[in-house]
This record gives C-alpha cells, sequence and structure tokens, in this order.
C-alpha cells in the first residue's frame, strides 16, 4: 500500500488515525503485491464483467447502452464486532417498522397514542388507503430490505435511509465475490470470511414461508415480476431468478382467472401464488393504481386482498420510508419494541417542529434540506455548497410549508483504499446490507459496498461515477 | 414454461443460426467468385436474389458490388438479415431469458455479440478480406451449439431452441443450394467440366459437406450433391435431417406435457405435428430423380413454404399471446364473467 495514503479527517475502514492497517493480514497479502500486479488484476476484473455481461442500465433500445457497473477489487472490511451491532440494529428496526405498518394500516394506536402525527403518515405518497384493513400473511410487509448505513468521521455508523420497496443491489454483492474469488484468490488466504453464497436459497425460503395457506399439492409457486428488458436493474431480475430456479414473468405472462394469479406457459395457464415484485406499487395494478401501466397485472389487488396470492414486498411498504417517518423510526422503535435504537438516524429536523425550524432556517449553510416526500433528490439544497439565492429560496418554502421539509447535517462518510489509476487512494464509501424477514430474520452478511471513485466525491450512485467493492464481514 | 419464453427460445437459436448461414452464403460466394474474372460482380448479386433480400437491398444501394453486397449482409443494420443485426436479436432474446439459459450460452453468445461489434470497428478491413471473420462467426456460432448441447438440460427450453435452429437450417441450406442454381443454370454447357466441379465442391465446402459428402459419394456429381444437401438422413445440414430432428423435438414436448398445447390448432394445417409429419414423410419418400423432375428450384420453393407454416404453427400453438389478452380485457370490462383460457380459434 502506498505510503503517502493521507486520510485527514475523515474515517478510514483500512487504515486508523496514525496510519496503522487494522486489518494486518489482509495488509500484508496486498503488500507483496506489485502495484502493476494489482492494477492488471483490475482490468481482469472489468474485462470479466463485459463478458459475463455483469451490467447495469440501459436506456433506448438495440445496444451500446448497457454499462458495466465499475468494480473496484481491494475489499472493504468489517469487524465481526461492527458487524455483530449492525445485525441486531438492523433486526431491531425492521421487525418495528413491520409492526408499524401493521398498525398504520389497521387500529393506528401510534398515531392515536401522538407518537407519530396522523397527518403525516396520511399525507405520504406512498400511504395507499387501498392496503387498509389488510393483513399481509405471517404479518410480514417487507420480505426484503435494502438499508442505508454510512460511517461519519466520529466513528459511528449510521442510518441513512431505509429502503423498504423494491432495494436493488444485491446481485452485485454475489458477482463480486465470484469475481474476487477468480481475479485474486492470493488475498483471501489467511483471513476468514463470512460467506454470501447462500443468499438465494434464502431468499426463496422466505418466499415460500409467506406464501398463502392453500397452495397447489406441488408447494409454492413463487415467479419473479420485472418491468423488463430495458430495466436498469433487469440483470439482478434475471441473475435471482435464475439462482432460485423460479419463473422470470413480465405483467403480460400474468392473467386472473378464478379468482387466482396464473402465469401463461406453453401448456395453458399455471397458478403462481408468491410474486416478488420488481416493480412499485404505482404499477402492479392498472385497476387499483395507475390506469395508464402497461407493466402491471389488472386485478392483482382484488385477488391479493383475498389472501389467494402474496406480494413481496406488501403494497403499501413506502410509507414506512417516507423521510419525516424516517425521523420519527427511533420512536418507533421505543413504542413497539420498548428498546433504544441500537443503529442511530442522522439528525434529523422535523420542520414541523418550531424549535427545529427556527434551528433549521438559522442554519442553512450547514445543513442538508430535504423535502419529505420527494425522491430521487429532486429539490435537495445541500447547504455547504447552495448560494445565498438558493438559501432564500428554501427558507420561503420551508416557512410555507414547514411539514413538507426535513433538514440533517452533512455527514463525511468512511473511506476506504482503492485502485485509482496506478496508485491506491481512499474513496467514500456507504454500505446497504440486505434483510430477509419470513418466518425468522436472515441477513445477507456485509451487503452492498458502493464507492464513489472520484476524489472527494461523495456521491456512490451507479449513475453518477460509483462503482462496488466486494465486503467482507470477518468472522 | 412460460409463452414468451419458449418464443424467445426460438428465436434466439434461430438469429444465431442465421448468422452463421450468411458467414457460409458468402463464403460459397466468394470462392465461387474468385477466378471468375470476366463477372467479378455477377455472383453477389445472384446471392442477394436467392436470400429474397432485392428489394431491401435496393433501397439501400444503387449497385452489386462486392463491397456493397458484403456490407449489406454483413454489417449493414438496416439490413434485419445481416449478420450485425441477428447478433443484435440473439442476444436481445438470450439477454431477456438469461435466467433460462446456461451461464455457458449466455456467455458464449455475449461474447459472440462482443467480437461481431468490435469487428464492425475495422469494417473496412474486414470488407476487404471477409474470410478470417467469417470463419471466426462460424466458430462462434458452434461454441455456443456445443456450450448449449452441453449444459443445458434437454427438456421443454432446449427442445424450443432445438427447433429454431434447425427449422433456420432447412430454409437456409435449401437456399444455399438455391444459390447454385442462379449462378450455374446459365452455364448448363460446363456440367462435368474442371470448371463446375470447383464450384460444386465450394457449395458443399459452404456447408461444411464436402468430406462428409465424400464419404457417401466419392465423386462430385451435381445430383448427388443435390441428393446430399437435401435428402441424406445423417448429415446434420441437410434439409432432411433438420425437418426430422425438428420432429423429433416437438414430439418430445408434446410427450412432456401430455398432449397439452396452450391453444390447441383448429385444424391439421394449424397443426405444426401434423405439418412436421408430412413434410418429414415426404422428404424420406421421395428421391432425388422425383425431386430433379418436378424441377429443383420450385421443390426449394415449396420446402421453404413449408417451413414456413411450420414455424407459424408452433406460433399459434405455444407463444402466441393475443387471444387470452384479448378475454381478459373483456372479462375486466364484463367485470367477473368466467374465463375460458384455451382459446379454440
Amino acid at each position: 500500500m502506498k505510503p503517502d495514503y493521507a486520510c485527514d479527517g475523515v474515517y478510514d475502514e483500512f487504515f486508523s488515525a496514525t496510519s496503522q492497517p487494522r486489518y494486518p493480514d489482509l495488509a500484508h497479502s496486498l503488500d507483496i503485491m506489485t502495484p502493476g500486479s494489482l492494477k492488471k488484476r483490475q482490468q481482469t476484473a472489468e474485462e470479466l464483467l463485459h463478458e459475463r455481461g455483469i451490467t447495469f442500465a440501459v436506456y433506448g433500445h438495440s445496444d451500446g447502452n448497457e454499462k458495466i457497473w465499475p468494480f473496484d477489487v481491494l475489499p472493504r472490511v468489517i469487524t465481526s464486532t461492527d458487524w455483530e451491532m449492525m445485525h441486531s440494529g438492523l433486526i431491531q428496526r425492521i421487525r418495528a417498522l413491520n409492526l408499524f405498518l401493521d398498525d398504520v394500516y389497521s387500529d393506528g394506536k401510534i398515531m392515536k397514542d401522538g407518537v407519530v402525527p396522523a397527518e403525516l403518515v396520511f399525507s405520504a405518497k406512498t400511504f395507499r388507503k387501498q392496503c387498509m384493513g389488510f393483513r399481509p400473511p405471517q404479518g410480514v410487509w417487507t420480505h426484503i430490505t435494502g438499508t442505508d448505513l454510512i460511517r461519519h468521521t466520529d466513528g459511528q455508523i449510521y442510518v441513512l435511509e431505509d429502503n423498504l420497496r423494491c432495494p436493488s443491489g444485491v446481485s452485485y454483492v454475489l458477482a463480486n465475490r465470484d469475481l474476487m474469488k477468480f481475479v485474486l484468490p492470493e488475498i483471501f488466504s489467511g483471513t476468514s470470511i463470512a460467506p454470501v453464497e447462500e443468499y438465494p436459497e434464502r431468499l426463496l425460503q422466505t418466499l415460500q414461508q409467506t406464501a398463502p395457506s392453500d397452495v397447489e399439492n406441488d408447494g409454492p409457486v413463487c415467479v419473479l415480476l420485472t418491468p423488463g428488458i430495458y430495466n436498469s436493474a433487469y440483470f439482478e431480475h434475471c441473475f435471482l431468478a435464475q439462482q432460485m430456479g423460479i419463473e422470470l414473468v413480465t405483467g403480460p405472462d400474468l392473467v386472473i382467472d378464478g379468482g387466482y394469479v396464473k402465469m401463461r406457459t406453453t401448456h395453458g395457464l399455471k397458478r403462481v401464488d408468491v410474486i416478488y415484485r420488481r416493480i412499485d406499487d404505482d404499477f402492479i395494478d392498472p385497476l387499483a393504481f395507475r390506469a395508464d401501466s402497461a407493466l402491471g397485472v389488472p386485478g392483482l389487488m382484488e385477488v391479493y386482498r383475498k389472501g389467494n396470492v402474496t406480494i413481496a414486498n406488501a403494497p403499501g411498504t413506502g410509507v414506512a420510508d417516507d423521510k419525516a417517518v424516517y425521523a420519527y423510526v427511533p420512536r418507533i422503535i421505543e413504542y413497539y419494541l420498548s428498546e433504544e435504537a441500537i443503529l442511530p438516524n442522522v439528525p434529523t429536523y422535523l420542520c414541523s417542529e418550531p424549535d427545529s425550524m427556527k434551528y433549521v432556517l438559522e442554519h442553512l449553510e450547514e445543513l442538508v434540506v430535504k423535502p419529505t416526500n420527494e425522491s430521487g433528490g429532486y429539490g435537495i439544497l445541500m447547504g455547504p455548497m447552495s448560494t445565498a439565492a438558493e438559501r432564500e429560496k428554501t427558507a420561503a418554502e420551508v416557512k410555507a410549508n414547514p411539514r413538507n421539509f426535513i433538514a440533517q447535517p452533512m455527514l463525511n462518510l468512511s473511506t476506504v483504499p482503492t485502485i485509482a489509476g496506478d496508485d491506491v487512494r481512499p474513496r467514500h464509501v456507504d454500505l446497504r446490507p440486505f434483510i430477509l424477514y419470513g418466518k425468522e430474520f436472515y441477513i445477507l452478511p456485509g451487503g452492498l459496498t458502493r464507492v464513489a471513485l472520484k476524489e472527494g466525491s461523495m456521491i456512490v450512485n451507479s449513475s453518477q461515477g460509483g462503482g462496488s467493492k466486494d465486503t467482507w464481514v470477518l468472522t | 414454461m412460460l409463452s414468451r419464453v419458449a418464443d424467445c427460445l426460438f428465436w434466439m437459436t434461430r438469429y444465431l443460426e442465421r448468422a452463421e448461414n450468411i458467414a457460409r452464403f458468402i463464403h460459397v460466394t466468394q470462392s465461387i467468385s474468385l477466378g471468375d474474372a470476366h463477372n467479378p460482380d455477377g455472383q453477389w448479386s445472384s446471392l442477394i436474389f436467392a436470400n429474397g433480400d432485392t428489394k431491401q437491398y435496393e433501397e439501400l444501394y444503387r449497385t452489386y458490388t462486392r463491397r456493397n453486397v458484403l456490407e449489406f449482409l454483413i454489417f449493414n443494420r438496416q439490413n434485419p438479415n445481416s449478420i450485425m443485426s441477428s447478433l443484435l436479436k440473439a442476444r436481445e432474446n438470450a439477454r431477456t431469458i438469461r435466467e433460462v439459459i446456461s451461464v455457458a450460452m449466455w456467455e458464449s453468445i455475449n461474447r459472440f455479440y462482443l467480437r461481431v461489434r468490435e469487428a464492425e470497428q475495422h469494417a473496412d478491413e474486414i470488407l476487404k478480406n471477409p474470410s478470417q471473420f467469417l470463419d471466426r462467426v462460424k466458430r462462434s456460432s458452434h461454441q455456443m451449439i456445443g456450450a448449449m448441447e452441453a449444459t443445458m438440460s434437454h427438456g421443454e427450453a432446449w427442445n424450443f431452441a432445438q427447433m429454431g435452429r434447425l427449422l433456420e437450417r432447412a430454409d437456409m441450406t435449401s437456399r444455399i443450394l438455391d444459390v447454385k442454381y442462379f449462378i450455374l443454370l446459365p452455364k448448363a454447357s460446363q456440367v462435368g467440366s474442371t470448371y463446375d466441379i470447383v464450384q460444386w465442391s465450394a457449395l458443399l465446402e459452404s456447408s461444411s459437406a464436402l468430406l462428409m459428402y465424400r464419404k457417401v459419394y466419392g465423386r462430385i456429381e451435381p445430383k448427388n450433391v443435390a441428393e446430399f444437401l437435401l435428402l441424406d438422413r445423417h448429415f446434420p445440414r441437410s434439409v432432411r435431417y433438420c425437418i426430422a430432428t425438428t420432429r423429433a423435438s416437438l414430439h418430445s414436448i408434446i410427450q412432456d406435457s401430455q398432449h397439452v398445447m396452450a391453444h390447441q390448432p383448429a385444424s391439421e394445417q394449424n397443426d405444426p405435428e401434423y405439418l412436421l409429419a408430412q413434410v418429414d414423410q415426404q422428404l424420406s419418400d421421395l428421391s432425388i430423380e422425383d425431386v430433379i423432375r418436378q424441377g429443383l428450384h420450385q421443390f426449394v420453393d415449396d420446402i421453404q413454404t413449408k417451413v414456413s407454416d411450420i414455424g407459424q404453427a408452433i406460433y399459434h400453438a405455444y407463444f402466441e399471446l393475443s387471444p387470452i389478452q384479448e378475454q381478459i380485457q373483456s372479462q375486466i370490462t364484463e367485470s367477473g364473467a368466467s374465463t375460458q383460457t384455451q382459446k379454440q380459434s
């Protein structure tokens, strides 16, 4: 590793504050490799990604627009102590959020008790009145969750976002591990790492466990519903369906017949019991939600509400990952479980609370202000990089409609050594663990580490110069 | 399996086979035209005629030069049957059903596609001397066939893929034979001359058939060449072999499904099983003398029509989605009326 590797003022996952490697065995395996050899392995990895067609995005059609997702061969390491903490923190959080969803769509006790304001919940764009009074099989709403975690300069791990709808990225975790074993087998020596390979098996088990009770003789038939070949996560949909050995279906492959969902096969119609959908609520049923959706199955929600098919994740889960509701998650955990949250939230100021609003307006230059009901980064003010005019505009909006805004301090993402040309440099990372919830919980050890490949950048998104790394949980 | 998936499998292999056969077409024309200094571009126009692409070609080019024809057949994306277009479509189908085919198959198709795209970058060079590139196309196709044979379960999905490939091959072998007619018929006086033998050898070679032919017949006789390519029982590119093997694949699909099709054909003329049995029978009963009496060109034409009918019948029986779709739509509007799922058209 390069001696001039400097990570001032940021928590580095590999080097301690005194520049000592936190994982001496791994540091040794890497040290004995020449820089040229490492770079060569990096190139081999990229060639393999091309040949294997591990791609993430397609715009328009035919060819040329699928991109490989850059992969960095230097792994991100997580100690078993840190992992145990994250593991129990995530289970606690998901358990509480499922109880919250059960409550929101039935009695609404938490709102009656004044812990979460009812108007906040009902005004969320992702609240689905079509789900009121319905409880999914086993009370499981979020079969698959991909929570985004970050580590700040203080060394503390925070929850940045709960992704409770269709989180993606798990296929890269599996592909990355496979790729690592192929191109850099020697760095595994002397290190004991939790395996990730059983995820597809566990996912299938989770889907089967939450099937409706009256399935036909051969056990539940599960399918994966994809928007199709032009969706940016299509590779993942194929990959997971293939790994689980289930059918990958599109909306037009499914029909409603005799009160059940059926798929059209070469031998006629066949009943489907569990749909792992990778399509948003809005699009799954044009009769219940957006009428212009051609991706979904007309009549699906009616079959769902009769209990004749399981949809994973359940429709309506989005209300629990609304940005304003997010601020209440520590209180939600306390309310249902009488426990303190193990994983802290990023401190969040709800502008609907007068003291908080006052603070936000006085500190706009330091804060990130986000609209609660928007997604995809729309309408965000990044205080430290903003102009006075932008701040004025946001201040006016916040004052006009305080309930629509939250604010958070800018957090510094931790860094991990990453190959940059001929050198190894610190680059910022986040972490997305994947949590399965059926009869019990299973968390894929580690998760997806996304890395911002540009120097100083904290944007890890694949569309904006982000890449990924293999993630090692030491055992 | 899903109708949509079966459809994709069928076309995936069909397009791959098409790419390989276009390479073969070009190869035979190249061999025949080299050494024919009197009419250097003549062979190339007949290649377009035999392929039935005249209209498409003439919209894009004014003259039949070697370079134009090669570009049209290899790289032109506006020609839906070019090697490039075939590869694009084969890969798109493969990508759509990536979860159904084996990893080895996907990787071999993806690599095949990447190679052709890479070649596109050096199109000028390749158009000057396409031999090496064409060889690579054939090899890549064989590699994919090998991967499919060795790594995919020989069940329903495999059988649909087999049918796509073999029907395409039956069609293309018959067309390659037809090329001979366009090229050599005007020179009837040369039958039996050395020149003629060179050309017939090239024809056989283009189907990788020369050595296999020699084992059966020894000397080259036009009649025997036609017999070999049309009626041989064992040669994997002969029309008869392709039809018989397609029939076997369909038979296996039907057996496995206890004779249930997504849409039961209304009549024998729409029944793929019946149509295949008919052609198979015809090819095993006929002698090459019968064929020649009938006229080779007419016979080949007839075979091509039948292959197309079989493809249509398979589509209606297994792949088509629209009939159920209509019923579902009407079910929605009539709210709750019971559906009949097997449409009898």
